[in-house]
């Protein structure tokens, strides 16, 4: 222990890098509360921080896309008792998306939240925002069961508030944040229940340590129990299909950025969540585990990717419709998920990233309609192409991206999510996820329809270069990464080998921190 | 299910129907309010099943004396889980404030905390929006 | 409540040793039942039932909500700049051993003093504007309150 011992080897920054991941933004937050006031102080703390934060990821990154892992302890504290935060080739590729998200939607934001939120709250709302972006960040790195139900609650009720600071534009934004905030609660506490149950069984909420006490007891009807709620809890997060209500008014409602940023992370991170309990905690060989996903989410899942996909074509407002062809999107994650193989998993990984970005773009350029033509109705946008090309031709992109035009990213995922179907041999659900696609094909083609090829409604200028910079960026990645898929791929499928491989158990008990990466020792 | 199994579990049946009765609050009142208080019975429900969980029969409170001259013989409470409510309670409690502050400004938006007339004043905002937005649209939205 | 006069002189005589008991119970903490916790708590007790007995406007001279809402911040600034002194020591974030590196018990109960201090500060801002945001709810708020 700590205190037991007098302390020789002082660590370096390289070796803080894990908390210092989480720790950037995790401060800022009161910060910004604290100098407060003035609205560019605020913005660039936060920005500041989320660069800061983006930095630290790609560096985790790089030192786990092949394999192995980093531990921390936090206080010097050994785990199982203390608090270990963990990084393999799965959160670090997490980590990467979330920073990397914020670091673009936050540019975004400076012209957007300013149109859009009150002034004398705009200090409050970057609290909020950062409060939130380090919710997801502590979510995704720590290896501790109930410290996952902590940020994520951080993470959630700071999103239930930045949801309602879209009150100021429509009122609506107040009873989606409080339908969020009930079925959110409800979510986590079946979670925590989930925890509990197996605290019970275990002893233990290191995640390592409760996989191998886990191992031996899967029979166990409590163990079992605890599975299924720490499903149904993560499902309400991700809005599994029937669990979804909340999301298309939350979404819809939400200021530009918030929407931008929680569409493109917030979903995925509790995707995360169920990724890691699925394989990490309860191993893949739970019979209990199989079933569900074979009999319950598969359905499910293919459901979402039809239903979801329908009602977006018949939406008369583009955020809205974007809002369920997310929800059609989480099932095809899911459906990555439930073929429980390891192309399967690297397709939902890849997906997790690539829709990721692809969303943001999308949500970024409703932003920017939204700023110039006052709301995101079809009928407000027409002919906004011709006035605003350079966020329109983005949304293109976007948009075939979504699709999965060849050349996208999103061809990418869902051509190695087909060929995990087709390996598993589940050639209908092949042709489904196809199928599936046209639907997509209906809706984005509306929305470009709309854009291009009417008269203009209103005279609009092209979006403020602050928009139009990160809007184009992250375009720019949804065609880097459909033709360079070096590091996703890579990142990918060595998550989807450290899922499957089961839990790397506790770390080897070390007085500080202890890296064991699979080759070479890094400090 | 004999009786010593059911007096057994005493705290897991408590446990269930308090939970299960803050879920039914929280899906059938239509008031916001109340919705927020089976929420909080809900959340209570999960407190006490923890609570009971970290009990060690013939356990006492896990501190030790000052002189930290511990007697093997004592058996002590498991304190972790406490602790890990303790953390719960708090997230509950901001939890509460917040779903209550939503409340306040939905009533001051909506001139009412009931569900079934916010859903009816919701309801006619969209038909209003779909009118306007679906002739704009020729009709086809 | 302004003919309740026992009420009054009470209050006024217990607000001053509610803040004490507060004081009390931050810091002994770490020696006995107690902590950042309970302590915020009681510290907020005091103003509240200032507040409630006489009226709002007179708690918020002592207690601007603007001050309660930067020391809710302000709490936990030291808290996490609590574990980043330890980790400017060359230790991990909130190792306490880095107080005092000679004597690493001693160090612990440096770090969970600042630590619970962190934690007292926050919950009594934290109170305070639950408290304030909720009973000073008028149609809309003026700039100055934020």
């Amino acid at each position: 222990m700590a205190t037991e011992s007098v302390h020789d080897v002082a660590l370096t920054l390289h070796d803080q890098l894990p908390i210092l991941q989480l720790v950037v933004p995790f401060l800022a937050a009161p910060l910004v509360m604290v100098v407060g006031a003035g609205r560019g102080v605020a913005w660039l703390i936060a920005f500041l921080a989320s660069l800061a934060a983006f930095a630290i990821s790609a560096l985790l990154l790089a030192q786990v896309i092949d394999g192995g892992f980093l531990s921390y302890q936090i206080g010097g504290w050994a785990p199982p008792l203390g608090i270990e935060y963990r990084i393999d080739a799965v959160n670090a590729f997490l980590l990467f998306l979330i920073s990397g998200v914020s670091t673009l939607v936050l540019p975004f934001a400076y012209e957007s939240v300013k149109a859009e939120i009150a002034e004398r709250n705009q200090a409050l709302f970057y609290t909020c925002y950062l409060l939130c972006f380090a919710g997801l960040l502590g979510v995704t790195i720590t290896g501790d069961a109930f410290n996952v139900f902590v940020f994520l609650e951080i993470s959630s009720l700071s999103t239930y508030a930045i949801i309602a600071a879209g009150a100021d534009r429509d009122r609506r934004a107040l009873t989606a944040a409080y339908d969020y905030l009930v079925m959110g609660t409800i979510g986590a506490t079946f979670f925590v229940i989930g925890l509990g149950l197996l605290y019970m069984m275990t002893g233990t909420l290191n995640m390592g340590d409760l996989a191998d006490r886990i191992a031996p007891q899967t029979d166990n009807r409590t163990i079992q129990a605890a599975f299924a709620f720490i499903v149904v809890g993560m499902g309400l997060k991700i809005a599994i299909y029937p669990l979804h209500l909340w999301l298309p008014n939350a979404y819809t409602y939400a200021p530009s950025a918030v929407t931008a940023f929680l569409a493109a992370t917030a979903t995925k991170v509790a995707v995360y969540v169920l990724l890691r309990f699925s394989f990490s905690v309860f191993s893949p060989g739970f019979a209990f585990e199989n079933y569900t996903y074979e009999l319950i989410i598969l359905p499910f899942a293919i459901l979402a990717m039809f239903a979801a996909s329908f009602i977006a074509i018949f939406q008369t407002d583009l955020k809205r419709m974007l809002a369920y062809s997310s929800i059609a999107q989480i099932g095809y994650m899911l459906l990555g998920l439930s073929l429980m193989n390891a192309s399967g998993l690297a397709a939902t990984m890849v997906h997790l990233f690539n829709h990721g970005i692809t969303k943001a773009v999308l949500f970024m350029g409703v932003g920017a309609l939204t700023l110039r033509a006052g709301s995101s109705f079809y009928a407000s946008i027409r002919g906004m192409g011709r006035a605003m090309p350079l966020t329109a031709a983005a949304m293109v992109v976007g948009g075939l991206s979504l699709i999965g035009v060849p050349g996208t990213a999103g061809f990418i995922s869902k051509w190695v999510l087909v060929q995990a179907a087709f390996e598993k041999g589940w050639w209908p659900v092949a042709f489904l996820i196809v199928l599936s696609s046209l639907l997509a094909v209906v809706y984005v083609w509306r929305f470009v329809e709309t854009l291009y090829l009417h008269e203009p409604a209103r005279d609009a200028a092209e979006a403020p270069l602050t928009m139009v910079v990160p809007i184009w960026i992250t375009a720019l990645a949804c065609v880097w990464f459909g033709i360079n898929t070096d590091i996703t791929m890579t990142a990918a499928n060595t998550a989807a080998e450290t899922l499957l491989s089961g839990s790397t158990g506790l770390a080897e008990p070390s007085p500080w921190t202890s890296a064991l990466p699979a080759g070479e020792a890094s400090h | 299910m004999d009786w010593s199994f059911f007096v057994g579990h005493v705290n897991y049946w408590l446990f269930v129907v308090l939970m299960m009765t803050g879920l039914y609050v929280v899906v059938a009142k239509g008031n916001l309010v109340k919705k927020i208080v089976g929420l909080n019975m809900f959340q209570t429900a999960v407190f006490m099943l923890y609570i009971s969980m970290g009990k060690v029969h013939g356990g006492t409170a896990p501190i030790f004396p000052t002189d930290m001259k511990i007697d093997p013989a004592t058996v002590y409470t498991n304190p972790l889980p406490h602790v890990l409510i303790l953390t719960a309670i708090v997230v509950g409690i901001a939890t509460t404030a917040l779903g209550l502050a939503l409340v306040v400004r939905i009533r001051e938006e909506y001139g009412t905390i009931e569900e079934d007339e916010i859903l009816e004043i919701e309801q006619d905002m969209a038909s209003e929006e779909n009118r306007i937005h679906g002739q704009a649209m020729g009709g086809r939205a | 409540m302004q003919h309740h006069i026992v009420l009054r002189v009470v209050t006024k005589l217990l607000c001053g040793l509610i803040v004490l008991f507060a004081f009390y119970v931050q810091f002994h903490g770490d020696y006995s039942p107690g902590g950042g916790f309970q302590a915020g708590v009681i510290m907020a007790v005091a103003f509240i039932a200032y507040a409630v007995v006489f009226n709002l406007e007179m708690a918020q001279k002592v207690m601007p909500a603007r001050v309660a809402h930067k020391l809710a911040a302000l709490g936990v600034l030291i808290y996490g700049g609590t574990g980043v002194v330890s980790m400017l020591f060359g230790y991990t974030f909130l190792d306490y051993g880095a107080f005092q590196p000679g004597h690493p018990s001693h160090g612990q109960h440096w770090g969970i003093l600042a630590v619970e201090l962190g934690v007292g500060v926050t919950v009594t801002g934290v109170m305070l504007t639950i408290f304030y945001a909720f009973t000073s709810r008028v149609p809309s708020i003026s700039d100055e309150e934020w």
